[in-house]
C-alpha cells in the first residue's frame, strides 16, 4: 500500500548541444602564461624547436568558447544528471554518503599537488595515512598487509590473479596449476581477470540452496587448482555457510583462496577474511568505505593478504622505519611488479581513512546492522506488491544487505519489463536500480540495496514509486513501456548501437556517417 | 513503546536510520526482536568475537578535519616547492572550473543511471571521447582506463588478439613504471596468452629508436610495436613515419603512446602511422594527486577489426523515440567482461570516469588555439631551461634539441650523484628531476627534468643558480 504522497518531478531539460557544436572561431576559454621575452630571445620561435616533419600541419578541430560558456555548458550537463539527487538504492554498489569534508581535504595542495616521485621525506603525511589505513583494514580482516595500487574492485581481482601466478611460479608449479575456480554468482570481474592473466576458468553452478555444493567443488579441485575466487555473501543476500570447508579443500589441494569482499557492508565487524581461512581479500573503498564513485572511478580496490603472500605484492609498498618515519619499498624478486603505475588513487585512500575514523568500530557495526535491517524491512513491503517475487524463493530465512527480486510475474501479466519499470521510476526522480550481473538466474531481475545512508522515509518513497509504476503497468502498460516522459530525454533508441555503419563514439565519426557538417 | 534494544545504534551524521525512532520502526515492520537473528545464516564459528582494539571514533567533522589536516600538513607539496619532476605524472595548471565540475555532487557521487536520467554525464563522456579523437586523429575512442600503462597493456593485448602473434617490440627508452605494467599484462610463459616483450635499442647519439636494431628485430612473429612520442626521455621520435612503416611491412600493429598536451604543436599519431593510439589523460585538467590523478585512453580508426577488441565500455551517439533528439548509449557492451565474463575482451570495471569531466572541460577551455599556445610555451620554456642548465660547468643536457617538456640532464662532470644533488636542491625547496641512474645506468648520473607552462623565467633562473651552487 502506497504510504507517501507522490511528489511532482521533472528533470531539467536544457536541450544542451554538444560542446563541439558550440562557440565561434577565435573565442578563447583559457590563455597559457605568456613566454617572457628573455626566453623567446634565447631559444627563438617555438615551432622551430620541433624536428622537421614533426610540426602539426592541420589545426585541431576543437570547440572555441569563452570560459563562462564552458562553465555553463558543463553545469547544464551536471544538472541533466540525476546523480543520486533522488534516491539511489543501486544494489551491489552500496550507495553511501560521501562526506563533503573529504573533498575539502583532498583538494588542498598537500594532497592534490603532490608528485608520486617526491622524496619520501616530503610525503610523510600521505604515507602516514596509507599506513594508518592499512592497519585499520588489517584489524577488520585479520590479514597482514594492505596495498592500494588497484584502481577498482576488478583491478584488485586482477591483482589476485597476478599474485596467484607469481606464487605458483615461485614454487615451479605454475604450468601445472593453471585453473582458477569461481562460482556462477561471483562478480564477472573474477573469471574475466583470471582469464586475462592466462588461467583456465572453472565456474561452479548454483544449487537450490543458493550456492554451489561442496561436492561440486571437490569434483573440480585437483593439483591443477591455482586458486579459488569467491564472493560471500553474494548479490542475492545469501551466505555460503560451508565456506570454511571450501577454503580447506582448496588449501589442501595446494591452491590459494581469495575473498572478493564486494558485499562487506552487511558483515562488517562480524566476518574477518583471515578467520575463515582466506589468503587474501579485496575491499572497495569507493563502496563500503565511503569514497565517491565518480560514475565509475577513480576507485580503489584495497587488496590485503597474509604473510605467505606479502613477498609477491606489487611495489612500492609503504613501510615504517625504526624511527617511526615512513618510506617506500620496491618489491623483491618475487614481486608481481606493477599492476598500475604509482601508489594508487591516494585521494580515495584518504577519504576512506577519514570515513572509517568518523565511523569508528561502533559506527561500522551500526552501519552493518542498519543495512541488513533495512533490507529486511524492504522485503516485507516489496513482497506485498503484486507481481514481485523474491529471487531464490526456496532459500528460507533472512537475507543480508541485499536481495534480488523478480518482476517476471508482472512482465508475464502486462508485458512491462524490468527495464521499462526502471525507466519509469526515473520519471519520479528516483535513480535507476541495479538489475543483475550476467548470467541472469532470475527473470526480469532487480537488486535494491538500502545500506545505511537512506532514511526509512526514502526507502518507503522508493517502494511507493515502484508500486505506483507496477500499478501503471496494469492500468496503462503503454505509459510505462514508452517511458521516461519526465526525464532529460526520451527513451533511447538502441538499434544503432551495435551496427558498425551507425555507431559513433566520436563526433567526427558521427559527422562522417550521418553526413553532418559542423 | 518498544523496549530499548541492545543493538540500538548511536546517531551518526552519515546514517539517517541510526535515529532510535527510525531503527525501531524498521525492527517493527521487519518483525525483528534481536538484530542477531538477521545474521542467522552465518555459522557462529565464523563470527569474530575478539577485541578490535580499533582507533577511536571521530564523529565530529571539525575534529576529523583537524585530525586529517594535521597529518597531511606533514607533506611538502609541488606548490610549496619548485617542482621539476615529471616522468609519468606532470604538473600542469588545473583551471578552477575543472575542479568545480569534478566536485559537483551529481558527477562525483553516483554510479549508473538510465540513458535518460544520466544523459548529462553520458554527454560528457561522449565529449571526452570526441575531443580525444580530435587530438589524436582517430574516430573510435573508448571510455578511459586506469592509467597510461594499463591502456598500453590492453592495446598490446588487442593487437595480439587481432593478429595472433606473440612478440611485442617496445622502445628501450620507455618509462620503467609503464614497462612494468606492460610486463604484468603480457603474462607468464607457463600460461596461455603469454606475449614476449623484446626491447628495441635507443640510439645513444639521438635518444631515438635505433632503426637498425628495429630492422634486425622486426619479424613475422611480431604482433605489435609500441613506442611513445615524445618518448619517456623527452625526445621526439622524428622518424616515427619510417618506424611505423618498418613495423607495417612485417604485418605488425603500431601502437603509439602520447601525452595529449603536446598535440597542439605535434602532429596526431594517426598522421604518421599509428594503428592504436594510447596515452595519459592526467595533464588535461587533473591534479597529480601523488599519482592518483593518472588515467589513460585507447583510440583507433573506426574499423570493426579494432572496435571488436576494445576491453572498455564506450558511449555512442544515438537517438530517442522523439525524432531529432540526441541520446547516448553503450556500444559493444556484450564484448565487455560485464557482458561475457571470462569470454569478454580482457576486463573492465570502475576506471577513472570522473576524470573525463575534468578532461572534457579542459579540452573545451583550451580549444585549438589554447593547445597550440600551451605547446609553444612548454617548448620555449623547456628549451630555455635546457640551454641554461647546459651552460653550467660539469653539467650537460644529453639530447639538447628535438624534445618536448622533458629532457635528460647529465651530472657526470660534477662528480656528484643525482641523489646528492637532489637532496641539496630539496634544502633549497626545489624538487630536482627524476633520478635515472638506477633505471638507465648507461646514462650515468642523469636526471629527467620536466618544465611546463607553470614555470616562469624566474623559476627557471632560480633552478639554474641553485644547480650552479649545489654542483660547485
Amino acid at each position: 500500500m502506497i504510504k507517501s504522497k507522490i511528489r511532482k518531478y521533472h528533470a531539467p531539460v536544457w536541450d544542451e548541444p554538444l560542446v563541439m557544436q558550440m562557440g565561434q572561431s577565435g573565442r578563447r576559454g583559457s590563455i597559457a602564461p605568456k613566454t617572457e621575452s628573455k626566453i623567446a630571445d634565447t631559444v627563438g620561435n617555438a615551432l622551430d624547436l620541433l624536428p622537421a616533419g614533426m610540426k602539426r600541419a592541420n589545426p585541431l578541430n576543437l570547440p572555441e568558447l569563452s570560459e563562462f560558456e564552458v562553465q555553463r555548458h558543463y553545469l547544464h550537463l551536471s544538472q541533466q544528471t540525476l546523480g543520486m539527487m533522488g534516491i539511489s538504492l543501486f544494489g551491489t554498489c552500496t550507495m553511501k554518503y560521501n562526506p563533503r569534508v573529504n573533498e575539502r581535504i583532498v583538494y588542498q595542495p598537500f594532497v592534490a599537488e603532490m608528485h608520486p616521485h617526491q622524496d619520501p621525506e616530503t610525503m610523510q603525511g600521505i604515507l602516514e595515512v596509507v599506513n594508518r589505513f592499512d592497519h585499520l583494514l588489517r584489524k577488520l580482516s585479520g590479514l597482514d598487509k594492505f596495498v592500494f595500487q588497484a584502481g577498482g574492485g576488478a583491478d584488485a581481482a586482477y591483482t589476485q590473479a597476478c599474485m596467484t601466478r607469481a606464487y605458483h611460479a615461485s614454487r615451479g608449479e605454475l604450468e601445472q596449476r593453471n585453473e582458477i575456480i569461481t562460482t556462477a554468482q561471483a562478480h564477472p570481474c573474477n573469471p574475466a581477470t583470471a582469464a586475462a592473466a592466462g588461467f583456465k576458468i572453472i565456474t561452479l553452478p548454483l544449487e537450490d540452496d543458493g550456492f554451489p555444493s561442496v561436492e561440486a567443488l571437490k569434483a573440480v579441485v585437483s593439483n591443477r587448482t591455482a586458486a579459488l575466487m569467491v564472493n560471500n555473501p553474494d548479490d542475492i543476500g545469501i551466505y555460503n555457510p560451508h565456506i570454511k570447508e571450501w577454503v580447506k579443500i582448496v588449501h589442501d589441494a595446494g591452491g590459494l583462496c581469495f575473498y572478493d569482499h564486494a558485499n562487506f557492508n552487511g558483515v562488517m565487524t562480524r566476518i574477518r577474511a583471515a578467520d575463515i581461512g582466506f589468503d587474501a581479500c579485496m575491499y572497495m573503498l569507493h563502496k563500503t568505505f565511503g569514497g565517491p564513485k565518480g560514475g565509475g572511478g577513480p576507485a580503489v580496490g584495497a587488496y590485503g593478504c597474509n604473510e605467505k603472500l606479502i613477498p609477491f605484492l606489487a611495489g612500492p609498498t609503504v613501510e615504517t622505519s625504526a624511527d617511526g618515519s615512513f618510506y617506500l619499498k620496491e618489491g623483491g624478486e618475487h614481486s608481481v611488479g606493477r599492476i598500475r603505475e604509482f601508489l594508487g588513487n591516494i585521494p580515495t585512500v584518504i577519504r576512506a581513512y577519514s570515513w572509517t575514523r568518523s565511523m569508528g568500530i561502533e559506527g561500522l557495526r551500526d552501519a552493518a546492522n542498519i543495512s541488513v535491517l533495512a533490507n529486511n524491512y524492504m522485503e516485507k513491503r516489496l513482497l506485498e506488491i503484486p507481481g514481485i517475487t523474491k529471487g531464490m524463493p526456496d532459500v528460507k530465512g533472512r537475507r543480508l544487505e541485499m536481495t534480488r527480486y523478480s518482476l517476471g510475474e508482472l512482465t508475464a501479466d502486462t508485458g512491462v519489463s524490468c527495464l521499462d519499470v526502471q525507466n519509469r521510476m526515473t520519471d519520479y526522480g528516483v535513480d535507476a536500480y541495479w538489475l543483475s550481473h550476467e548470467p541472469w538466474f532470475i527473470p526480469e531481475p532487480f537488486t535494491p540495496e538500502a545500506g545505511e545512508l537512506w532514511s526509512v522515509e526514502d526507502i518507503d518513497y522508493w517502494i511507493d514509486v515502484l508500486e505506483t509504476v507496477c500499478n501503471e503497468a496494469r492500468t496503462n502498460p503503454e505509459l510505462v513501456k514508452t517511458s521516461p516522459h519526465n526525464q532529460v530525454v526520451h527513451k533511447q533508441n538502441s538499434t544503432n548501437l551495435s551496427d558498425p555503419a551507425k555507431w559513433a563514439t566520436t563526433w567526427r565519426a558521427y559527422k562522417r556517417k550521418y553526413g553532418v557538417t559542423n | 513503546m518498544m523496549e530499548k534494544n541492545k543493538d540500538l545504534p548511536t546517531p551518526h551524521p552519515f546514517m539517517a536510520n541510526s535515529a532510535e525512532a527510525s531503527f525501531n520502526e524498521m525492527l517493527k515492520v521487519a518483525e525483528v526482536t534481536d538484530i542477531d537473528e538477521l545474521f542467522a545464516q552465518i555459522p557462529k564459528d565464523h563470527i569474530f568475537k575478539g577485541d578490535w582494539n580499533f582507533d577511536p571514533q571521530i564523529p565530529s567533522e571539525a575534529a576529523l578535519y583537524k585530525h586529517l589536516t594535521r597529518i597531511l600538513r606533514k607533506n611538502s607539496s609541488a606548490e610549496e616547492n619548485l617542482n621539476f619532476l615529471g616522468a609519468g605524472c606532470w604538473q600542469h595548471y588545473v583551471p578552477a572550473i575543472c575542479d568545480e565540475m569534478v566536485t559537483r555532487t551529481e558527477f562525483l557521487t553516483p554510479v549508473w543511471g538510465t540513458p535518460s536520467s544520466d544523459h548529462g554525464r553520458n554527454q560528457v563522456w561522449f565529449e571526452f571521447q570526441s575531443q580525444i579523437g580530435e587530438l589524436v586523429g582517430m574516430e573510435f575512442v573508448g571510455l578511459p582506463l586506469y592509467s597510461f600503462g594499463t591502456a598500453g597493456g590492453h592495446a598490446i593485448r588487442m593487437a595480439a588478439r587481432i593478429n595472433r602473434r606473440s612478440k611485442v617490440l617496445v622502445q628501450s627508452s620507455i618509462d620503467p613504471e609503464r614497462l612494468a605494467v606492460f610486463k604484468t599484462y603480457c603474462g607468464y610463459p607457463e600460461l596461455d596468452g603469454y606475449l614476449e616483450i623484446v626491447m628495441v635499442e635507443t640510439d645513444a647519439k639521438t635518444g631515438r629508436i635505433n632503426l637498425d636494431d628495429l630492422k634486425a628485430k622486426i619479424s613475422k612473429d611480431v604482433s605489435s610495436l609500441y613506442f611513445d612520442n615524445p618518448n619517456y626521455l623527452g625526445v621526439i621520435e622524428s622518424e616515427a613515419k619510417e618506424i611505423a612503416k618498418i613495423a607495417h611491412d612485417a604485418g605488425a600493429e603500431v601502437i603509439i603512446g602520447v601525452d595529449p598536451i603536446s598535440l597542439g604543436v605535434l602532429p596526431s599519431p594517426s598522421e604518421y602511422g599509428a594503428d592504436i593510439v594510447v596515452g595519459t589523460t592526467q595533464p588535461l585538467g587533473v591534479h597529480m594527486n601523488a599519482g592518483g590523478g593518472v588515467g589513460g585512453f585507447i583510440a583507433t580508426r573506426d574499423d570493426e577489426k579494432y572496435a571488436h577488441e576494445y576491453p572498455t565500455l564506450q558511449v555512442s551517439l544515438t537517438g530517442t523515440s522523439e525524432p531529432g533528439e540526441m541520446a547516448f548509449g553503450l556500444t559493444l557492451f556484450e564484448q565487455s567482461s560485464y557482458g561475457s565474463r571470462e569470454h569478454g575482451k580482457d576486463w573492465t570495471g570502475n576506471s577513472v570516469y570522473l576524470w573525463t569531466v575534468a578532461n572534457a572541460t579542459y579540452m573545451s577551455l583550451l580549444g585549438p588555439n589554447g593547445f597550440a599556445e600551451i605547446g609553444k610555451t612548454i617548448l620555449q620554456r623547456s628549451h630555455y631551461a635546457a640551454k641554461k642548465i647546459a651552460e653550467i660547468p660539469g653539467i650537460s643536457v644529453t639530447w639538447p634539441s628535438g624534445f618536448f617538456k622533458e629532457f635528460v640532464v647529465n651530472f657526470d662532470g660534477t662528480k656528484k650523484k643525482v641523489s646528492e644533488i637532489n637532496k641539496s636542491l630539496l634544502s633549497k625547496k626545489i624538487f630536482g628531476g627524476k633520478d635515472l641512474s638506477g633505471d638507465f645506468p648507461h646514462l650515468g648520473q642523469s636526471a629527467l627534468y620536466c618544465v611546463t607552462e607553470i614555470h616562469t623565467l624566474e623559476d627557471l633562473d632560480s633552478l639554474v643558480s641553485a644547480l650552479k651552487e649545489v654542483t660547485k
